[in-house]
């Protein structure tokens, strides 16, 4: 009963904002004529062609680097880990300077290839996704029982054994999840691909939206569009979801993974190469970033503000994300496969379908007559960046809690265990570490999160990202590396606070 | 994050407890009202004219408050809007809200006489390609040497679909060129290094190295040499001219704070506001000064022809030309 009305508010919630989006922009582009030109089949095929080369290169270099950082231990892993987390809170610009600074005409490695193009764009895409998918595939593979590991060194399994006995099963049931994820975000990029695609021919999907809200104000055209997205990305994430293999029930263990395999020397050297690519990746634009904000950081007011008001909207945001998540996973995990699990997994990748621009516009006509916008345009931001970041709340969330609840359902109703006392002492020892990476994630969308903050933003609401943004638009652009390295640098803060926490209840 | 919250709650009080005095709410775009835009002190300036306030609604760019006065129609906050350009301009007066500003149009100074009797201008800029000196040593001389020049020295341009420069752009190859504008567009494809949303990423690129020519104004180097102190980046002079932008503001005539909406038009005009312009939105005033422009000013590339399409010629053609420009580019 408590799930159940839960359910239906937080349901409620995600599919309503998404109606008083979509339908007002519908409904004002009813009276017009809608029109189909060659252009947006050419923008669909593009749209596609790009999000999934960037999905297949991201997915095949994390799924080695994440299977040599599960079997390593070694000094400086940990930091990795944290820097890997760190592209997720960059705005694309920032990002971009980033990797201009490195592959650019006048980065250490320009020249190699031109980045402006399909390759600068799949560059990109790599660098923000490929250590996403990294962190998400660790944490199905760090739940891997030891006992499975032992077992595997008893038989004397050999690496392609363990791979496919024991690492592949765990895998799995995640990837569909973590390629779909990656797909929409692809899908939904905006400033990589025109700031890198060198031209109109780069043109997604999300961009001809954004066009015809902005520059034509065709509400018509902007609903076809929108429409065209929604039925490509939810077929795409039911597709997928077929494909998706079932949670794997595992029993359960709280003893620390320790790995036997992998001792041999190629193994070991397989490994290390691997690891150096994973960090050849991510860290060289990452440094770039820190290298020219490094002198340049000017503390006055306007940071510490906008410090202040990134944290405020980042936890208040992710804590909503992560209610909402919650609630949702719980449900569509003791859902078996139906109809509402497959509307529940839609409604948490809503805003990579539907695009915050659309969004935005829609809210705007239906609430503007009712109140003052600029007013209550804090909970907009919060609202719109809750949704944003829920994609990411549901990927790490969603197999844990079905593991969980496949593991513990039959054993706690046997007990007559439930509510606050279950979540103690059976769901929190057991989410702990899913939880805090979601809620982690969620913080750092929103950090980074640029688009709400221009639909909703007013003169007084300027976040970390927003003010980048406006030094840039000032000319000042150094100011603005060093503002690029304070977001940078909070970010890591908080992975490094979120990782202390999570480890010192580690086997208590 | 108390602070915050009081801040707001404070926000709201105060904004209620204004209803008293006679407020003018301002659509702007958002660097207009930025730390180091002119919005602050323009206020200032204003309110010590009168009894009354000036709320700043700082919206993106141009085309978001246009979009915003689109979306809200009669029900709009606005008193008074200020940051459209004359490629704008025929499309806001479409939305009926405008209202005759009434402001004698002999005050304002610009390259061509003013005849608008929606819209006052209050300053402008010509567009122009800027180059680092450090790393082109001739730059074009015409548009018709930037089309046809080295390939291998790129422009970083902003896309005509989601920024003005952008259209600006545009809409000055289409004054050079006309019919064969498409053609030109596609020799000088090679040269374009890329083409970003808007200007921001654009100027980073540029100044981060990664091209030696970026679209931009001929005030940019004002910039750089008063604030930067460097005479590095440099507006290159085109032969066949230059494309203006004039920046506007206008009234809503069914304000309840139309009068003093007007005042504040009359007020623009003048040195109290004129002179704010040139150094914190780094443009050239449109109306009468006190001060003498910073000496870098004196300096910058004075175009020899403005080019300049009437706003009822942007607003038929837009949509066709952005077409023709994609078709150009895209195949």
């Amino acid at each position: 009963m408590f799930w159940k009305l839960t359910l239906a508010i937080a349901l409620g919630f995600i599919l309503g904002a998404v109606a008083l989006g979509f339908l007002p922009l519908l409904w004002l582009g009813f009276g017009q004529a809608f029109h189909i030109d060659d252009y947006l089949p050419r923008v669909v095929v593009f749209t596609l062609k790009q999000a999934f080369l960037s999905t297949l290169l991201s997915v095949a270099i994390a799924l080695p680097v994440a299977l040599a950082l599960a079997r390593r231990q070694f000094f400086g892993r940990e930091a990795l880990l944290r820097i890997f987390s760190v592209p997720l809170a960059l705005p694309a610009i920032v990002a971009i300077l980033g990797i201009v600074g490195v592959y650019g005409n006048s980065g250490p490695f320009g020249g190699l290839f031109s980045i402006y193009g399909l390759k600068g764009i799949l560059l990109a895409h790599v660098f923000f996704n490929m250590p996403l998918a990294v962190r998400l595939m660790l944490t199905r593979l760090e739940s891997i029982p030891a006992e499975n590991f032992r077992l595997a060194a008893q038989l004397n399994f050999s690496a392609g054994q363990v791979f496919r006995f024991i690492e592949w099963p765990q895998l799995a049931s995640a990837l569909m999840g973590i390629a779909s994820l990656i797909f929409l975000l692809c899908t939904a990029s905006f400033a990589v691909v025109l700031i890198l695609g060198g031209g109109p021919q780069a043109t997604t999907l999300e961009v001809a939206i954004y066009q015809s809200l902005r520059l034509d104000f065709d509400p018509a055209r902007a609903s076809i569009l929108a429409l065209a997205q929604l039925v490509t990305c939810g077929l795409l994430v039911l597709v997928a979801g077929q494909f998706a293999r079932e949670i794997q029930v595992v029993p359960p263990t709280l003893a620390r993974t320790r790995r036997w395999d992998g001792k041999s020397r190629f193994s070991k050297i397989l490994d290390g190469l691997l690891i150096a690519l994973g960090i050849v990746i991510v860290v060289p634009p990452i440094l770039s970033v820190i290298l020219s904000g490094i002198g340049s950081i000017r503390p006055d007011g306007s940071l510490f503000w906008a410090s202040a008001t990134s944290l405020l909207i980042g936890l208040a945001s992710a804590s909503l994300s992560i209610a909402l998540g919650w609630v949702l996973a719980e449900t569509a995990a003791r859902q078996p496969r139906t109809f509402l699990k497959s509307v529940i997994t839609l409604a948490c990748l809503a805003s990579l379908i539907m695009p915050p621009a659309v969004l935005a516009t829609g809210w705007f006509v239906t609430l503007s007559p009712l109140a003052d916008m600029s007013r209550y345009a804090i909970f907009l931001v919060i609202i719109l960046n809750a949704l944003m970041a829920l994609p990411f709340v549901w990927s790490p969330l969603y197999p844990a809690i079905t593991d969980s609840v496949q593991r513990h359902d039959r054993l706690c109703s046997s007990l007559g265990l439930s509510g606050l006392a279950r979540f103690k002492l059976i769901d929190l020892p057991v989410l702990r570490k899913p939880l805090g990476l979601a809620f982690l994630m969620a913080v750092i969308v929103s950090l980074g999160d640029l688009s709400a903050i221009t639909l909703f933003g007013s003169d007084s609401l300027v976040t970390l990202p927003a003010l980048i943004f406006r030094q840039m638009g000032n000319y000042r652009m150094n100011d603005a590396a060093g503002t690029a390295l304070v977001l940078a640098a909070f970010c890591f803060a908080l992975i490094t606070i979120a990782q202390r926490w999570s480890q010192s209840h580690d086997h208590t | 994050m108390l602070k915050i919250f009081s801040t707001i709650i404070a926000s709201v009080i105060f904004a209620s407890l204004a209803q008293a005095k006679e407020t003018l709410t301002i659509y702007t775009y958002e660097s207009f009202v930025t730390e180091w835009g002119p919005g602050g002190k323009v206020k200032e300036a204003f309110e010590k004219t009168c009894d009354c306030s000036i709320e700043w609604v700082g919206l993106g760019d141009g085309v978001a408050v246009l979009n915003r006065l689109k979306l809200e129609g009669a029900n709009t906050k606005a008193d008074l809007v200020l940051g459209l350009d004359t490629s704008l301009t025929a499309e806001a007066i479409g939305t009926g809200l405008f209202g005759k500003h009434g402001v004698d149009k002999g005050l304002a100074k610009t390259p061509e006489a003013w005849a608008d009797d929606y819209f006052m201008p209050y300053d402008y800029a010509h567009f122009a390609v800027i180059y680092d000196t450090e790393k082109m040593a001739s730059p074009p001389k015409s548009l018709d040497e930037l089309v046809n020049g080295d390939p291998a020295q790129k422009i970083v341009l902003e896309d005509p679909r989601s920024s003005t420069p952008g259209l600006g752009f545009l809409l000055w190859m289409k004054a050079v060129y006309g019919e064969g504008a498409a053609e030109q567009w596609k020799k000088l494809q090679p040269r374009i290094l890329t083409i970003t949303p808007g200007w921001s990423e654009a100027y980073g690129l540029f100044t981060k190295g990664e091209a030696p020519m970026v679209l931009s104004y001929t005030t940019s180097p004002a910039y750089h040499m008063v604030a930067e102190n460097t005479p590095r980046y440099q507006a290159a002079a085109f032969s066949e001219g230059h494309y203006l932008q004039i920046e506007v503001a206008g009234l809503i005539e069914a304000s309840p704070e139309k009068a003093l909406a007007q005042k504040f038009l009359g007020f623009m005009m003048t040195p109290a506001f004129q002179d704010i312009i040139p150094t914190t939105n780094w443009m050239l005033p449109a109306g009468a000064t006190d001060t003498a422009l910073p000496e870098a000013f004196g300096k910058l590339v004075a175009p020899g022809k403005t080019l300049l399409f009437s706003p009822d010629e942007v607003f038929k053609n837009r949509r066709d030309w952005v077409d023709e420009w994609l078709n150009a580019l895209s195949k």
